[in-house]
C-alpha cells in the first residue's frame, strides 16, 4: 500500500469543512472525512452533539436531581403550611403582611402558590442552584482533568464556553419551571383555582392568570442569568470546582446582604439581585414594566461583561489541570 | 513525497543520524544519507516539528527551553526524560492546551496552537494519565468525548465507541461507572478514547502506568499494531526497556532541554559497551586485566567491568584462566538505552531540581 500520509500544505485556504484532505491525497481523505465518496465534511449541525452531550449528562447527574427536588420540595412546604395554618378559616399571613409576596391570597386561588413559590425561591435556592451549575461549569472539568481531553477532541475553547452557558441557561429555565409545576400542582390540589384578583385590584380570569404565571416563570429565568454569568466567570478562575461554586455563591449572599444596606443606594441599582421581584409587578393591571425592564436591562448588562470576561480568560488560559 | 518504508517492522526502519541537539546549532536532521532512507526528515514531512520552543510559567520557572524536535512520519517515538524535565509541557504545548511563550510548534505540518481545531481531529491524545466522569459508564464516557469533537459523525458514534472498547478489551465493563474502574481500567478507556478516530498522530503520556504486566504488553502490541497501520505514535515513557522495545526515534529532555533525539538503535550504540568478568576472584581479575592495559576497571560484587579492549577479548580471558582467576563469565556487553540515558543526562531517572 502506498502510503499518503503527508501532512497536509501549508494552505490557509484548505482551512474548511474538510481541512485536511486534498483532491488528491485518497489516504488522508479515507482518515479524515466520514464519507469521503460522496466528499462531505462534517456537518455544521454535528457541532450542537456536545451540547445535547452536555445536557443529557447535567440533568442525569444525582446532583443536578436532588438540587431540583430541593427546589420542588418548596412550593409543597408552603402550601401545606399554608393549608394548616388556615384551617381555621383565617387568612394566611393576614396579619401583618409577613411572609413572601402573595402569600396572603392563596387560599382563594391555588395559581398564586406559584407566584409565593418562585418569590420564595428566588432569593437563595434558585440563585444557589445556578450557582452550583455554573461555578461547576468549568472549574469542575479542570479539577476532574476532563478539561483537557474536552479542549483536544478538540472541543473548541469558545464552543465549549458557549456549551458550558447554554447549559446553565437551560438549566435556569427547568429551575424556574420545576418551581413554577409543582407550586401550580400543589396549589391545585390543596386550594380552589379559579379568577384571580391582580395586585391592581382588577380581576382576571384563570386562562389569563395561567398565562402570566408562565411569564413569571420566564422572567424569573431570565433574572438568574446575570448570576449564571458571573458563576461561569468565576468557573474560568480556578480549577477547583468547590472553590468556584463556594465563590458564587458567597458572592450571591453578599450581594443580596449589601442589597439591604441603606447606605450603599448609589451602588444598589448595580446589583444583580435589585430588581428581582419586580416580577412581581406582572401582577400589576395593567403590567408596569418600568422594574421589569431595569432587571432585564442589569441581566443583559452582567452577561455581556461577565459573559466577555468570561471568554478572554478562557480563550487565553493555560490549561495546566 | 518521501517514500516511507512502513512495511518494515520495529527499529529495521530506522536509519539515519543521531542528532545532537545542542542550543546552539539547528537541530535540523541531515540529508539523507541513503537514498530512499526515512533517516532524515525535512521538517515539512515531520508530524511535529518545533523550532526553538519555549516555556517560561508565571514565577518565572522555564519548563522547556528552546526545544528543537521534529518527529518524523510514520515512527514510534519515545519521549524520555526524568519527572519535571519539561516532557508533559512539551505535549501540553503540542495539543494547544499551553500558549508557548517563544519559539514556534507544528503538528501534522500546521501551525500550533492556531490550527489545533483543524489538527487535534487527527490526533488522538492520553495526557497525564486519564481523566474521566466517575458518574458515568464507560462507554458514556467515550461517547461525551466523541460529541465533543465537531468532526465526529454522530451517526456513526455508537459504532466506533463500541469498536475502540473492543480494541482496549474493555466491552465487558463497558456498562460499569467509571469511578468503579480500577487505574488499569482507567488507562484502558483512555486509550479508548484516544482511538475513537483513525488517527495520523497519537500522543500517549506514560501509557503503560497502572497497568498489570499483561495490560503493558497488550498496550505495547497495540502500539506496535497502530504504528504498522501508519499512525505515528508519539510516546512518553519513563520505562527505557518499554521504549527499546517499541519505539523507532527517540528523544531524550532533561531539564527543559532537548539532549539527543534520533534513530534508538543510534542512540544505544552511542553509549559504550562494557567488558564483564564475573568471578569470585575479583582482585586477581583487576590485577591481571591491568597488566594487560584495560583501563577503566571497576571491581563489583560479582565480579570487574572494565572499558573493553581494542584487541581480542578472548586473549583476555586465556591471560586470566592461566592466572588462575576463576572465570565464570566473560563477555562485551551491549550498552543499553539506559546507559546511554545515564551517560547523556549524568543522572539517573531521579526528580530534576
Amino acid at each position: 500500500m502506498s502510503r499518503a500520509e503527508s501532512p497536509p500544505k501549508r494552505d490557509a485556504k484548505t482551512e474548511n469543512a474538510r481541512p485536511m484532505a486534498t483532491p488528491t491525497d485518497q489516504g488522508a481523505a479515507r482518515k479524515t472525512g466520514p464519507d469521503p465518496r460522496t466528499g462531505r465534511g462534517p456537518s455544521p449541525l454535528w457541532t450542537l452533539g456536545l451540547f445535547r452531550d452536555e445536557l443529557v449528562t447535567t440533568f442525569r447527574r444525582w446532583r443536578t436531581i436532588a438540587l431540583l427536588g430541593v427546589l420542588a420540595a418548596v412550593p409543597v412546604l408552603i402550601g401545606v403550611a399554608v393549608k394548616i395554618e388556615t384551617r381555621g378559616g383565617s387568612s394566611a399571613g393576614g396579619g401583618g403582611g409577613e411572609g413572601p409576596a402573595f402569600i396572603a391570597q392563596i387560599t382563594n386561588n391555588g395559581l398564586f402558590l406559584v407566584f409565593t413559590g418562585l418569590a420564595a425561591t428566588l432569593p437563595f435556592f434558585l440563585p444557589m442552584a445556578i450557582g452550583v451549575i455554573a461555578g461547576d461549569a468549568i472549574a469542575g472539568e479542570a479539577n476532574a482533568g476532563t478539561l483537557r481531553y474536552l479542549l483536544v477532541a478538540p472541543a473548541g475553547r469558545t464552543r465549549l464556553l458557549l456549551t458550558k452557558y447554554a447549559t446553565t441557561m437551560t438549566f435556569c429555565l427547568v429551575a424556574t419551571l420545576v418551581v413554577a409545576v409543582s407550586a401550580f400542582a400543589v396549589g391545585a390540589l390543596l386550594f380552589p383555582l379559579g379568577e384571580l384578583t391582580t395586585i391592581s385590584g382588577t380581576r382576571i380570569g384563570f386562562a389569563e392568570g395561567l398565562g402570566r404565571a408562565l411569564l413569571i416563570a420566564l422572567v424569573v429565568a431570565a433574572s438568574l442569568t446575570g448570576v449564571a454569568a458571573l458563576g461561569l466567570f468565576v468557573s474560568t478562575l480556578t480549577n477547583s470546582g468547590i472553590a468556584a461554586m463556594a465563590t458564587t455563591v458567597g458572592l450571591l449572599i453578599t450581594v443580596q446582604i449589601l442589597d439591604q444596606i441603606p447606605q450603599l443606594h448609589a451602588l444598589q441599582p448595580y446589583f444583580f439581585s435589585h430588581y428581582w421581584l419586580s416580577f412581581a409587578d406582572l401582577m400589576r393591571d395593567p403590567v408596569y414594566w418600568d422594574g421589569l425592564v431595569r432587571d432585564l436591562g442589569l441581566q443583559g448588562l452582567y452577561v455581556a461583561v461577565f459573559g466577555s470576561a468570561a471568554w478572554a480568560r478562557f480563550t487565553t488560559k493555560d490549561i495546566t489541570a | 513525497m518521501e517514500e516511507l518504508s512502513a512495511d518494515e517492522p520495529g527499529p529495521a526502519r530506522a536509519s539515519g543520524a543521531v542528532v545532537p541537539a545542542g542550543r546552539t546549532g539547528s537541530a535540523r536532521p541531515e540529508p539523507a544519507r541513503e537514498p530512499g532512507g526515512t533517516g532524515a526528515v525535512p521538517a515539512e514531512d515531520a508530524v511535529i516539528a518545533t523550532r526553538a520552543l519555549s516555556k517560561r510559567y508565571r514565577g518565572g520557572q522555564l519548563a522547556v527551553d528552546g526545544l528543537d524536535l521534529t518527529v518524523p512520519a510514520g515512527s514510534v517515538f519515545g519521549f524520555l526524560g526524568p519527572n519535571g524535565s519539561g516532557k508533559t509541557t512539551t505535549i501540553r504545548m503540542l495539543m494547544g492546551l499551553i500558549e508557548p511563550t517563544s519559539g514556534t510548534a507544528s503538528v501534522l505540518g500546521r501551525p500550533m496552537p492556531r490550527s489545533a481545531r483543524a489538527v487535534l481531529p487527527h490526533v488522538g491524545a492520553l495526557i497525564e494519565g486519564p481523566a474521566l466522569y466517575g458518574f458515568l459508564s464507560g462507554r458514556d464516557n467515550l461517547l461525551r468525548y466523541d460529541a465533543a469533537d465537531p468532526t465526529a459523525d454522530p451517526r456513526t458514534r455508537r459504532a466506533r465507541v463500541g469498536t475502540a472498547l473492543d480494541r482496549v478489551g474493555l466491552s465487558a465493563a463497558a456498562g460499569k461507572k467509571a469511578k468503579a474502574y480500577s487505574l488499569g481500567m482507567k488507562q484502558r478507556l483512555g486509550l479508548a478514547a484516544a482511538l475513537l478516530q483513525p488517527r495520523r498522530l497519537l500522543v500517549l503520556d506514560e501509557p503503560t502506568n497502572g497497568l498489570d504486566p499483561q495490560g503493558m504488553r497488550e498496550i505495547r502490541a497495540l502500539v506496535r499494531e497502530l504504528a504498522s497501520d501508519g499512525t505515528t505514535v508519539f510516546l512518553s515513557s519513563h520505562l527505557l526497556d518499554e521504549i527499546e522495545q517499541v519505539c523507532t526515534h527517540a528523544a531524550v529532555m532533561a531539564q527543559g532541554r532537548l539532549i539527543v533525539q534520533g534513530p534508538v538503535a543510534d542512540l544505544a550504540a552511542g553509549a559504550r559497551s562494557r567488558l564483564v568478568v564475573t568471578t569470585p576472584d575479583t582482585g586477581d581479575a583487576a590485577r591481571i586485566l591491568k597488566e594487560q592495559g584495560v583501563t577503566d576497571l571497576v571491581v563489583t560484587e560479582t565480579g570487574v567491568t572494565a572499558e573493553p579492549p581494542d584487541r581480542e577479548p578472548a586473549e583476555l580471558n586465556a591471560a586470566l584462566v592461566t592466572a588462575g582467576v576463576r572465570v565464570r563469565g566473560f563477555g562485551i556487553e551491549r550498552a543499553s538505552l539506559e546507559d546511554a540515558f545515564v551517560a547523556l543526562t549524568g543522572e539517573g531517572f531521579d526528580v530534576a531540581g
